[in-house]
């Protein structure tokens, strides 16, 4: 035993491996999209507290005040009412739906994943041709028809969006989950006797996190996006409830006349999309374990 | 469980097994080809006795290993363990069976969860058979299983990359053997690492063998690590067995004509002996479509044409000392005789 | 004492008659986040024609670097730093400094001069085109052929190889053939341009030993008709018994014993190469007596934390505080042909006597 205690005695030093937010932080525009969203989200919940103006006061005296020359700063709309305060409530309406919506999306997604992934066989594909299907449907027509249907309301808009993008997550999730099974790690838990339950949450699923973590701040992004789309069509959150969707919808008259209806509100959906999406790509590249040795 | 076993010496008995994979389809709506992996094996492992298992890729030795734990469901044959027949038993029937018989991988780095610290990985087997053990007496199991194979029990909080490779190694045989299990399975275990690392662990295997009196079946395609660590040993050639003797008899007196070949191929790391060496022609047939009777009529030197009619059983010649070939008229060399 | 260490000659700038190849003092380094990581550290060896040398060592003992740097297969300039000399005959017979030609000129060298064989044949070769034309194209490239003219080249070239119905495994696609099969590809391939130089980086290790030995065989065959050099890497020290004509070992780096093969395994000089050979199952040896292997304790030191002085003084037996690890010890000319890094040489080397 004297050459094993003899290895012992010579732990190898921890790699100096870059950790995660390191190299996150290194990725210039996921550290902006992150202070984006960060401002944005801070402003959407303290802001309205702040303004003068709530976002559903009527002045007829001021509409369509210009921006940045009076007391409203971004300016009002056609019933005088300040367009800041509807740009920070609709943020909390938007932000609230895009983050709802994937959380519920990610559930379903990683839930049908691991199951399609680790049981594989005619389960697997039944479960994947589903998602295969899913995915041919024209998602916005779904989301409009089912809208005008059940009636739009801000719980039922998030259930939608997420209910038509889950696909892509589960599809991640099963291709991960595949792989990982085969190696040696899930073979020896196995072999220990462990649950499938145990097998999939302990041993595959945190291997698989760093992809699902992307998928999820990406999902975000898309989800907004939705929102907005089917707000500006007049199915998704109904005025006077403000979301930077209907904003947009509102604006569609006066394009010519008053364009800044139509360019903050716009200007907050660019913002706050973009911003989702460089963090997706800060935390593909800060995640992937290729880019900080084993 | 069953105190003592004294009637019946076989920890494990394999009768006759076979695993088979789907093979491609010859036609789009044709049933599927079956690739025979492993076609009927049988061989017995004593209490304490170490039985290699040798042969090339594609013989089906790992299959053997993998059926063996019922990791793969065997498609014939039988298994038994301490008596009992497992070969049918459910996934919840199987679980006490599965502490007294463990795995030890080829590959320490696949096989060490990288998202788990040392005491998750090395602890698992108690979480998931003895859940109720409490966390200080899981950590104290932990400890005392890593001090078993020469680590600190302060390397209880690391992450498997902070580990070498031989380091790891020492992780899997410690998360195999805290349940002190019976039979431990050794698929390739030193393959991976580096010559003088490989050396430790298979002393260390012996050393753990002794004081624990574990019984291995140890998987390897290295011949010369097998004539270093086991009691008896079985050459496997596209799924079948060839050839099972005493350690030394095989490498005195090998009695088939792959394993002589195998002997032969085999380089010894001296220059100054010179041996003879059959060079076979070839590649090992597709199990696919392997060649009738015996399996490896087609690369055999010695081959006659009665050699294509049946495939040859496996016979005992010599007290101990099996082989499956219908020749005992021919005079095989061995690589000890050379060297004496 | 006969046993005195001298010091290195400095060797005249070219290269002898009969010498292909000379490294001399060969460094390399990566860049990492973490700092300039050393993998190879003055390396200074020759190659005469017809000569095969092995290079031995574990992982992370620069000899894949080692070989991969001599052709500059190694990554760019900001990513990896190569210093010192390799000179290379030609097959005009122009020797030429490797470390400082152009890429265009190396390009050429590349295949032409100096070929490589690698350990996994299946990621080396191009798994989309067929094998036939894989191996006609490396013969168009350097020579000029026509395709058809190659073709035939590359048919008679698999036969040379050994492989059956070389005509018809033209048109084979790589993952057609077994991994025996696809070394042999590999193997015609750079022989394609009769190189002076071929460097075979594990070439067996990825396959059976049968097959291993069909390889080594055809190997040692196609060396007696070309006269080419060999370098032939490996850590499989039966296969460098069977080889080699001399054995360059290396440590973390660094060549630590250099000799010809039979004092090598007969007489080793250097500490680690005697517990290598030692901690070695051999089959000869098998089931006669089950003591221990005599192993090496610990694992290779982190390139990025080396010990001070002889990096393998914390696994050596023979270990002297103050003296092993003051200096990294120099490669002293131990005996004619026999160099060693060890500075406890002369007093072990009695000691064994």
């Amino acid at each position: 035993m004297s050459t094993a205690a003899a290895d012992a005695a010579l732990p190898r030093p921890a790699r100096r491996r870059d950790s995660a937010l390191r190299r996150f932080m290194r990725h210039r525009l996921a550290v902006f999209g992150t202070v984006v969203i960060g401002l944005l989200a801070l402003a959407c919940a303290v802001g309205p507290y702040l303004l003068p103006f709530s976002d559903t006061e009527i002045d007829i005296m001021q509409r369509f005040a210009p921006p940045f020359s009076g007391a409203h700063l971004l300016g009002t709309d056609p019933l005088g009412r300040d367009i800041l305060a509807r740009i920070l409530m609709a943020g909390r309406i938007s932000l609230s739906v895009g983050f709802a919506a994937m959380a519920i999306s990610m559930v379903i997604g990683i839930a049908v994943g691991l199951v399609a992934g680790y049981y594989g066989g005619w389960l697997g594909t039944v479960l994947m041709r589903f998602v295969d299907a899913m995915l041919c449907f024209p998602s916005i027509f779904l989301l409009l028809a089912v809208s005008s249907l059940i009636g739009p309301a801000v719980g039922s808009i998030i259930l939608l969006i997420a209910v038509t993008s889950w696909m892509e997550v589960a599809r991640i999730v099963e291709a991960q989950i595949r792989a990982l099974k085969a190696r040696d790690f899930a073979v020896a838990a196995e072999a220990l006797g462990a649950s499938d339950a145990r097998v999939m949450t302990r041993e595959l699923l945190p291997n698989a996190i760093a992809p699902i973590v992307v998928a999820a701040t990406l999902n975000v992004a898309h989800a907004i996006l939705a929102e907005s789309y089917i707000s500006f069509l007049g199915y998704g959150i109904q005025p006077p409830t403000p979301s930077w969707g209907n904003m947009l919808d509102n604006a569609q008259s006066y394009l010519t006349s008053a364009p800044w209806l139509a360019i903050f509100p716009g200007a907050a959906i660019t913002l706050a999309v973009t911003s989702f999406n460089f963090i997706g790509d800060g935390l593909r590249d800060a995640l992937d374990p290729r880019m900080g040795g084993r | 469980m069953d105190g003592m076993v004294t009637g019946d010496p076989a920890l494990l008995e394999v009768r006759d097994l076979r695993k088979w994979f789907a093979g491609p389809r010859p036609g789009p709506f044709r049933p599927r080809a079956k690739v025979h992996a492993v076609d009927g094996v049988s061989f017995d492992i004593r209490r304490g006795e170490v039985l290699s298992l040798v042969g090339e890729s594609g013989s089906g030795k790992s299959t053997v290993g993998r059926t063996v734990l019922r990791l793969a469901r065997p498609d014939g044959g039988s298994i038994r363990f301490g008596g009992t027949d497992i070969t049918g038993l459910s996934r919840d029937a199987l679980r006490p069976f599965r502490r007294r018989m463990q795995l030890v991988f080829q590959d320490p780095y696949a096989s060490l969860n990288p998202k788990m610290t040392v005491e998750e990985i090395v602890g698992a087997p108690l979480a998931i058979h003895e859940p109720s053990t409490s966390a200080a007496e899981r950590r104290r199991r932990v400890e005392e299983a890593l001090s078993l194979v020469g680590l600190l029990p302060s390397h209880i909080t690391r992450y498997p990359h902070e580990f070498s490779g031989g380091q790891r190694q020492r992780l899997g045989i410690a998360r195999a053997l805290i349940l002190r299990p019976e039979l431990l399975i050794a698929d390739e275990p030193v393959s991976a690492l580096d010559v003088s690392v490989q050396a430790q662990v298979v002393n260390l295997m012996l050393d753990l063998k002794e004081r624990l009196g574990l019984t291995i079946l140890f998987i390897s395609h290295d011949l010369a690590v097998v004539g270093h660590i086991s009691d008896r040993i079985a050459v496997m050639y596209l799924g079948r067995l060839v050839e099972v003797a005493p350690t030394q008899a095989l490498f005195a007196t090998p009695r088939h004509p792959y394993t002589e070949a195998l002997l032969s191929a085999v380089p010894i790391p001296d220059p100054t002996v010179r041996r003879e060496r059959i060079v076979l022609v070839g590649d090992v047939p597709s199990p696919l479509n392997p060649p009738s009777g015996c399996r490896f009529r087609t690369r055999c030197r010695y081959a006659l044409p009665a050699c294509a009619e049946a495939p040859p059983a496996l016979r005992e010649v010599a007290p101990g000392h099996f082989k499956a070939c219908i020749r005992d008229d021919i005079a095989l060399a061995s690589p000890t005789s050379v060297a004496a | 004492m006969p046993d005195l260490p001298m010091p290195l000659d400095t060797r005249p700038a070219l290269l002898a008659e009969d010498e292909v190849l000379s490294v001399r003092d060969l460094s390399i380094a990566f860049h990492t986040p973490a700092g300039a990581l050393p993998a190879v550290r003055d390396v200074s060896f020759t190659l005469r024609r017809g000569e095969t040398l092995a290079l031995v060592g574990e992982s992370g003992s620069g000899k894949s670097v080692t070989s991969l740097g001599i052709l500059r297969l190694t990554p760019r300039a900001p990513f990896c730093r190569i210093t010192g000399q390799v000179l290379l005959r030609g097959h005009d017979g122009r020797v030429r400094d490797l470390v400082s030609l152009p890429e265009d000129e190396m390009r050429d060298v590349r295949g032409r001069d100096a070929a490589m064989v690698f350990q996994e044949p299946m990621t080396s070769l191009n798994p989309v085109h067929r094998v036939g034309d894989q191996v006609a194209e490396a013969i168009r490239f350097h020579e000029g052929l026509g395709r058809r003219a190659a073709l035939t080249k590359a048919a008679e070239l698999l036969e040379l190889v050994g492989i059956p119905d070389p005509r018809r495994r033209l048109s084979s696609y790589p993952h057609e053939m077994s991994g025996g099969m696809r070394q042999r590809v590999m193997i015609a391939m750079a022989l394609s341009c009769e190189p002076q130089l071929l460097i075979a980086d594990e070439p067996t290790t990825a396959l059976d030993v049968t097959i291993q030995a069909q390889i080594l065989d055809l190997l040692r065959r196609l060396q007696e008709r070309t006269r080419m050099a060999v370098i032939f890497i490996t850590h499989n020290l039966g296969v460098v018994a069977e080889i080699a004509d001399r054995v360059m070992v290396m440590y973390s780096g660094r060549v630590v014993e250099q000799a010809p093969v039979r004092p090598l395994f007969g007489a080793p000089l250097m500490p680690y190469t005697r517990g290598l050979l030692r901690s070695v199952p051999r089959l000869d040896m098998a089931g006669r007596e089950r003591e221990r292997l005599q192993a090496i304790p610990g694992a290779v030191p982190d390139p990025l934390a080396p010990p001070p002085g002889c990096s393998f003084a914390p696994r050596c037996g023979h270990f002297e505080p103050g003296l092993c690890d003051a200096a990294v010890p120099g490669l002293d000319l131990a005996r004619p042909e026999h160099l060693v890094r060890c500075v406890r040489w002369p007093e072990l080397a009695r000691n064994a006597a």
